[in-house]
């Protein structure tokens, strides 16, 4: 692939803190290589903006290979971007041409408020999980394999949905702000294990509550969550949280 | 857990949502299909509406249907009245908005416009109610003339029709209610049954090509029949 540096327009919010209102900046960034990363790109402007004696720009990152759910740019109108399965620090500028103007935003949610520029406070999803998605069980050593028996579509099923990175892209494409990918992922990957299994009901109906607690909107079933999904977690994951919601509440004795 | 909690929570909200849309859907079922007797005339020149005022009949004289009626008077209000509480609640979700929204990627603009959809179908309904169920359950208005088959006396329910499709702007009024309900059908059909939890894939794809299949006879039936009245292929 022939290798090209490019020049593109930024428009970016900046937000001073939670309380400030914020605008859109525009910033050029020049010379950029089409190899860089979307962060490494911000990383350049970043430097150039310390140089100048200006604030940089704030945004979340960690691991810089798609794994952590840290990264959370809203560009050009999609959460991570316009790359299918993608997350921003995945995301190279050989997505856009030269000359392009690209716009950045944070995640947009009251559930998430904006700490400064592009970061945002996701801890509302860390109440979630602490709310049951876990298994409260010391499970000591590695057990022989063969000694619990799993499902095999169950197991993949469960895996697919362990593949959930918390990163909120569902939450922000959602135009309900829905949290309902990612507590149904969390659900679906520990439910449809032998080791989930026994909490199940409590699981759904605690992860449920603070979820409405936390303020985020009903799932209308748009689909928008799972086409921006960088881990493709299925749609499907939802309706299966319904049932076992719906299974949960009926059947609960207090 | 509380019934109160549970139909309260998120899920709750939407599983009173998908229970009364399914309720309302088997309901368009049993409309249609009596609305549809209209085009017995086709084939008999004789008919002039008599096995649809007979249906009529049947459904406004049968106890067990009055009764059927109320739950269903109930339903309409229920999905309303929780349509539009969700609809504000995932408002209130984001005060502030995108710069760019995001369109059409990954959902279709009448997923997205369910409260839209439905405002349009609420219009369309108090224009149909005044049309015909309270003229023939209240007023009686435009039902005067009874007419009579095997000695017994029943509304004209076909002569109300072609009088209210006589005029033009009433069928514009009924396509852009069928068209509402055509796309509100689109996306709920398939989405009820999502929110009452079918979480198997052979039957969600199932669903969702029934789905289609039941909005697009439903809505094109209903349209069919103002239309064929005003250009008197019928009557």
């Amino acid at each position: 692939m022939e290798h090209k540096n490019i020049n593109v327009k930024l428009k970016v919010w900046r937000q001073k803190n939670s309380n400030d209102k914020g605008t859109f900046e525009t910033y050029d960034a020049k010379n950029i290589s089409q190899e860089m990363s979307f962060l490494e790109m911000f990383d350049v402007l970043n430097e150039e903006l310390i140089a100048e004696g200006k604030d940089p720009i704030a945004f979340d990152h960690d691991c810089r290979e798609g794994i952590c759910g840290m990264c959370s740019m809203y560009i050009n109108g999609r959460p991570h971007g316009p790359w299918e399965a993608n997350t921003t620090c995945q995301l190279h500028m050989r997505a856009f041409n030269d000359g392009d103007t690209i716009v950045v935003e944070p995640w947009r949610a009251n559930s998430f408020p904006v700490i400064k520029d592009l970061m945002v406070d996701r801890s509302a999803f860390d109440r979630i999980i602490q709310a049951g998605g876990y298994i409260s069980v010391n499970t000591g050593n590695a057990v022989d394999a063969n000694a619990l028996p799993v499902d095999k579509a169950k197991a993949d099923a469960a895996f697919a949905a362990a593949a959930c990175i918390g990163c909120g892209a569902c939450v922000a494409a959602c135009k309900n702000s829905s949290a309902m990918l990612f507590v149904s992922a969390k659900v679906a990957h520990l439910n449809q294990l032998p080791q989930g299994e026994p909490e199940k009901n409590t699981r759904v109906l605690n992860m449920i509550a603070q979820m409405d607690k936390e303020g985020f909107g009903a799932c209308t079933n748009t689909g928008a969550c799972e086409a921006v999904c960088p881990k493709e977690i299925s749609l499907t994951n939802i309706a299966r949280l319904n049932a076992d919601y719906a299974v949960a509440s009926l059947t609960a004795t207090k | 857990m509380t019934f109160k909690q549970m139909f309260t929570s998120s899920i709750g909200k939407k599983l009173v949502m998908g229970l009364t849309g399914l309720f309302l859907i088997s309901f368009l079922i049993v409309h249609v299909s009596i609305n549809a007797c209209i085009f017995a005339d086709l084939f008999n020149p004789d008919e002039n509406g008599e096995m649809f005022n007979k249906a009529a009949h049947f459904m406004g004289s049968t106890v067990l249907i009055r009764i059927l009626e109320v739950g269903l008077m109930a339903g309409i209000v229920l999905h309303i009245v929780q349509g539009y509480m969700l609809e504000m609640l995932n408002r209130k979700a984001r005060a502030v908005g995108y710069d760019k929204p995001m369109g059409n990627v990954g959902s279709k603009w009448y997923s997205r416009s369910m409260g839209l959809l439905g405002t349009l179908l609420l219009l369309f309904f108090i224009l149909h109610f005044s049309h015909f169920w309270v003229p023939a359950r209240f007023t009686h208005q435009g039902l005067d003339i009874p007419v009579t088959y095997n000695g017994v006396d029943m509304h004209d329910m076909f002569g109300l029709m072609k009088v209210t499709f006589s005029q033009l702007w009433v069928v514009i009024a009924y396509i852009i209610g069928c068209i509402s309900l055509f796309w509100h059908l689109m996306h709920g059909f398939q989405s009820a049954f999502r929110t009452v939890g079918v979480s198997n894939n052979r039957y969600l794809s199932l669903l969702n090509n029934i789905g289609i299949g039941f909005s697009l006879i439903v809505s094109v039936l209903f349209a069919l029949m103002p239309i064929a009245m005003y250009l008197e292929w019928i009557g």
